[in-house]
């Protein structure tokens, strides 16, 4: 096995959504869906004469990422011009950070924690920098066919954050893990909304061990990420298998054919010629600054699912999947702490509710929390009809589209006349019949313990789900012994 | 009433005192260019109709008692590489053919909008400010008005000539290595670089951006020390000007200097400098001995390695700086359907760019690349650093530095041109100043056998512009030639 095992390392360029204004200009960030080229001075679109002025909440920004990430922030730093010609850079060089030639990154070092089948594994990372996003590239369908090629320099100037991990990922599903645990810290630093159309890009080193890399690129959302090293790795074990020797090469992710293509083999190495830009002093930052961004930084994911563990009881597994999105999680903490006669099994079935049905219901829906109807007194009604017996389980499961339509409970559950049967004369005609209708089963009762289960189900079916499943279990154990 | 007899500060008083209007000022201002400009070719574009829109406006003004700014109707010529909104800016070169900015550069925006002077044009200058005699003009040279078959300098060649031929009384340049200094020395006539950081760069098309810096030209210490402080300030938009207080320079400019000490360095006096030169800085020299200043001997030992560093600097910088103009975005493109995008870039810049500037940006290319980055590159910049600590050093003896500002007077046009290395030797008594990012003064001192002028330049510490002011007013009251203009608008008329 060690002969195909997989190296994987990740560059992850995230826009700093939540600022106000552009990385080194005052152009308005929220330029999405703005019309082409409006969102523009003569800063960002590079004009000649014009100078960078350093945005400051960027760097409290990525102060806020760093000290999320463990990194080690650099205390003094230049920003370096990184230079290529591409229509996309109007000033034909990046205002970046460059670790080497005198240069520093943002933050050195740092780790995200993933979970895969129960297991822990630090992914460890090399740095993370700050850099000006390019302006956007527009084409008529795909790259390849487009008669011309369109600049949109809206985005130019936006800032980006880069998170460059080390060589330490062995799966596409390890990837995919880092991935989300990113975008649930980024999410409760509160720096950017990477649910955004074109809010992260990535770039993944991929490589069979004991072979050269290739470099995908132009992977441009997470989901995408998983399935485009599966792709390649897939590319590269092909083939080794038919003998073919691997080339260190850039290739491109293309998200419409699901391939990743080779480009043209590059005749010499890049050269950035990186050096320091002059144009801005270097930036300091100071301690004092660091602890005061650290005061204002929220509850991070790991330490909150550890007290969701303690607080409420819940399993490390459920703590993990209910503290990833921090907006379901407020809504948990916020809706059970509503209702002063919660016990430990309610903040169980709550914590079931938001991670079953409701997150099916939102990501059927491709909603958030936020932006659903949702109350959390609704939820807390919900459980109380079913604690107080009103309704079943069942019954409830139904609801769940009224009830996020912002529907109240007690409406919800007059229209639909629906309620919990438990009279045990009412059910015992109705077991009664299902008994008769279902003697195959009925004959399988001994050896099957399931059958139980599927006549207790033509009971639900028969009543609507109104039925107690307890009464009915009760009474149909009782009637066939 | 000759507005040519006048300084601007002279010419000011008269306006708000309306013993003239402006309408008549600028009128007289295009008549003289009109007179002299084939002859010397200060200017690359002209904006006659907008000026003089602009000064009967203030006419009006005065008219109404409304007028403001402290340099109310002023004529004024800007170099063609800081951005005047809506006018031609197109820092001598064919690749920003036809360009106007959309903005304005905060100098313009100080010395335009708020106190109310009125560019006439835009002056001649060596493509993005590359060169020692603009020579190196896509638009052609301009030529010296005291000898036509001579360079006037350069960069800000046009600047200097305009002023003084007569066709302005001040102007603005800029400095990376000389290029205010060398042709106000060459033109004999008064150009000031500030410290680094003094004048907002922002509006400043860069060459090498880590050295630029805007100046004024006159005809007089005063009108230098009047703009410097309309100039000088922290810009929000520039994040590398300082916020240091601005002084009122054109306050104790006859300050008597008997406590200063004056620094000479051996090393400026050596080899490569002319006679002529030599005799001149050194009766200047003496001026200012006899006006009490202590004069003492300093040394700046790294000297000699200044044209190196400044070149491999400079070259860097534009290389990359010069690598925004693909002509995708302004400026004229090459344009061919069949060509793909990079060919269209390379086309542009390898037809539109000249010889020089696509020399330095060759060099600029190589020095940054893998491998030579910190043969070259770091090594200059750690030279750089000794150069700064010289200064730092021979400050702590004296209050200012003097020194000849060119090694020679104004050479012949194109006895230069083939030979790229001795003419960024010209450089040598002004670029280790950039480098260390100090102010210096240039001063007209007297003539040589060719009644060519000699500049004498006056280095100052740090943010310490009015100390260099004062001196260089002292001794040009002493010399009493500063009104001296060649003869060429007087001659036609
Ligand atoms: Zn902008």
């Amino acid at each position: 096995m060690s002969d195909t095992e997989v190296i994987i390392g990740l560059e992850v360029h995230i826009q700093l959504t939540n600022l106000k204004t552009k990385l080194f200009c005052s152009c308005n960030s929220d330029y999405r869906g703005k019309e082409q080229n409006t969102i523009v001075c003569p800063i960002c679109l590079g004009l000649p004469g014009s100078l960078p002025v350093i945005n400051e909440n960027a760097i409290g920004y990525a102060t806020r990422l760093a000290l999320a990430l463990d990194c080690k922030i650099n205390e003094e730093f230049w920003f370096f011009r990184k230079n290529y010609f591409y229509p996309d850079l109007p000033k034909a060089f990046q205002i970046s950070q460059y670790n080497k030639a005198g240069g520093k990154a943002f933050g050195d070092g740092g780790h995200i924690t993933i979970r895969l089948d129960g297991e822990k594994k630090e992914i460890s990372l090399d740095r993370i920098h700050l850099e000006e996003d390019p302006a956007r590239l527009v084409h008529k369908g795909s790259i390849a066919s487009s008669p011309y090629t369109l600049v949109d320099y809206n985005r130019s100037g936006m800032t980006l954050i880069e998170i460059v991990t080390n060589p330490v990922m062995k799966s596409p599903e390890e990837a995919r893990d880092f991935l989300n645990q990113l975008k649930s810290i980024v999410q409760y630093t509160g720096i950017a909304d990477l649910d955004l159309e074109g809010s992260v890009r990535v770039d993944a080193n991929i490589s069979i061990k004991g072979n050269p890399r290739s470099e995908v690129k132009n992977i441009n959302s997470f989901k995408e990420v998983e399935r485009a090293l599966k792709w390649e790795i897939q590319r590269q074990r092909n083939a080794l298998k038919r003998g073919k020797e691997l080339i260190q090469e850039t290739r491109h992710w293309d998200d419409k054919r699901r391939v990743t293509i080779g480009l043209r083999t590059k005749e010499f190495e890049k050269d950035y010629r990186y050096f320091p830009e002059q144009d801005l002093v270097p930036i300091n930052i100071d301690k004092k600054f660091i602890e005061e961004v650290k005061k204002e930084l929220p509850e991070m994911p790991n330490a909150r699912m550890k007290r969701f563990q303690e607080q409420y009881q819940l399993s490390e597994f459920d703590s993990e999947i209910l503290v990833l999105d921090k907006n379901l999680a407020d809504f948990f903490e916020k809706g059970v702490q509503q209702n002063k006669s919660f016990g430990l099994d309610d903040y169980k079935t709550y914590c079931n509710w938001l991670m079953g049905d409701i997150s099916r219901w939102l990501n059927d829906n491709n909603k958030n929390i936020n932006d659903s109807k949702l109350k959390s007194n609704q939820l807390n009604e919900l459980i109380m009809n079913i604690n107080d017996g009103k309704i079943t389980g069942k019954i409830a499961k139904g609801f769940v589209d009224e009830m996020m339509k912002g529907n109240s409970i007690s409406d919800i559950i007059k229209k639909s006349g629906k309620k919990r049967i438990a009279d045990e004369a009412t059910l015992y005609k109705i077991v009664e019949e299902v008994l008769k209708e279902n003697l195959d089963i009925v004959k399988d009762y001994n050896g099957n313990p399931r059958a139980l289960e599927a006549l207790i189900g033509k009971c639900m079916q028969k009543t609507r789900g109104q039925a107690d499943p307890n009464v009915t279990r009760n009474l149909i154990k009782k009637k066939i012994q | 009433m000759k507005i040519i007899d006048f300084m601007a500060y002279e010419l000011i008083e008269k306006i708000n005192n309306k013993e003239i209007k402006v309408i008549d000022i600028l009128q007289q201002t295009y008549e003289n260019i009109e007179a002299s400009e084939d002859l010397i070719h200060s200017f690359i574009s002209l904006s006659k109709e907008e000026a003089l829109e602009k000064a009967r406006i203030l006419d009006k003004k005065l008219d109404n008692g409304k007028q403001s700014g402290k340099l109310f109707g002023l004529p004024i010529a800007i170099k063609d590489l800081i951005c005047v909104k809506n006018n031609l800016t197109t820092c001598g070169s064919k690749i920003l053919e036809g360009y106007k900015p959309p903005y304005n550069a905060t100098v313009s925006d100080r010395i335009l909008e708020k106190e109310n002077a009125i560019c006439v044009g835009r002056t001649n200058m060596d493509e993005f400010a590359m060169g020692s005699s603009t020579e190196n003009s896509s638009y052609g040279p301009s030529y010296n008005p005291w000898d036509f078959n001579r360079v006037p300098g350069g960069s800000s060649g046009g600047s200097a000539t305009c002023v003084a031929s007569g066709q302005t009384i001040i102007s603005l340049g800029t400095d990376t290595g000389g290029s205010i200094r060398c042709p106000a020395s060459y033109c004999g006539v008064t150009g000031l670089k500030p410290t680094y950081g003094r004048v907002s760069r922002y509006g400043l098309i860069s060459y090498a951006n880590s050295l630029d810096v805007i100046g004024p030209i006159s005809r007089c210490v005063k009108d230098a020390a009047l703009l410097l402080k309309i100039m000088a300030g922290k810009d929000p938009l520039d994040s590398t000007s300082y916020d240091i207080k601005v002084d009122n320079y054109t306050n104790d400019l006859d300050k008597p200097i008997e406590k200063k000490v004056l620094g000479v360095p051996k090393e400026f006096f050596g080899e490569g400098i002319e006679q002529s030169v030599k005799k001149k800085i050194n009766e200047a020299i003496k001026i200012s001995e006899n006006l009490g200043a202590e004069i003492r001997e300093i040394t700046l030992p790294h000297l000699e390695y200044t044209i190196p560093t400044y070149y491999l600097i400079a070259m860097s910088e534009a290389s990359s700086n010069l690598a925004r103009f693909d002509g995708l975005r302004y400026g004229e493109m090459y344009d061919n359907p069949q060509s793909d995008v990079f060919e269209v870039f390379s086309k542009t810049r390898g037809e539109k760019f000249g010889e020089e500037v696509r020399r330095r940006i060759i060099l600029g290319t190589y020095i940054l690349s893998a491998g030579y980055y910190e043969m070259f590159y770091l090594k200059a910049l750690k030279v750089r650093t000794l150069i700064k600590q010289d200064f730092k050093n021979a400050f702590t003896q004296c209050d200012a530095i003097v020194c000849p500002t060119m090694p020679t007077t104004a050479f012949k046009i194109g006895e230069l041109v083939d030979d790229p290395l001795q003419m960024y030797l010209m450089d040598a008594l002004t670029c280790p100043v950039n480098l260390a990012g100090l102010p210096a003064l240039s001063i007209p001192c007297g003539f040589d056998q060719n009644n060519l002028p000699i500049g004498f330049q006056i280095i100052g510490n740090y943010f310490d512009e009015h100390t260099i002011l004062n001196i260089g007013n002292l001794i040009e009251n002493k010399l009493n030639i500063y009104r001296k203009i060649p003869q060429i608008i007087r001659n036609k008329k």
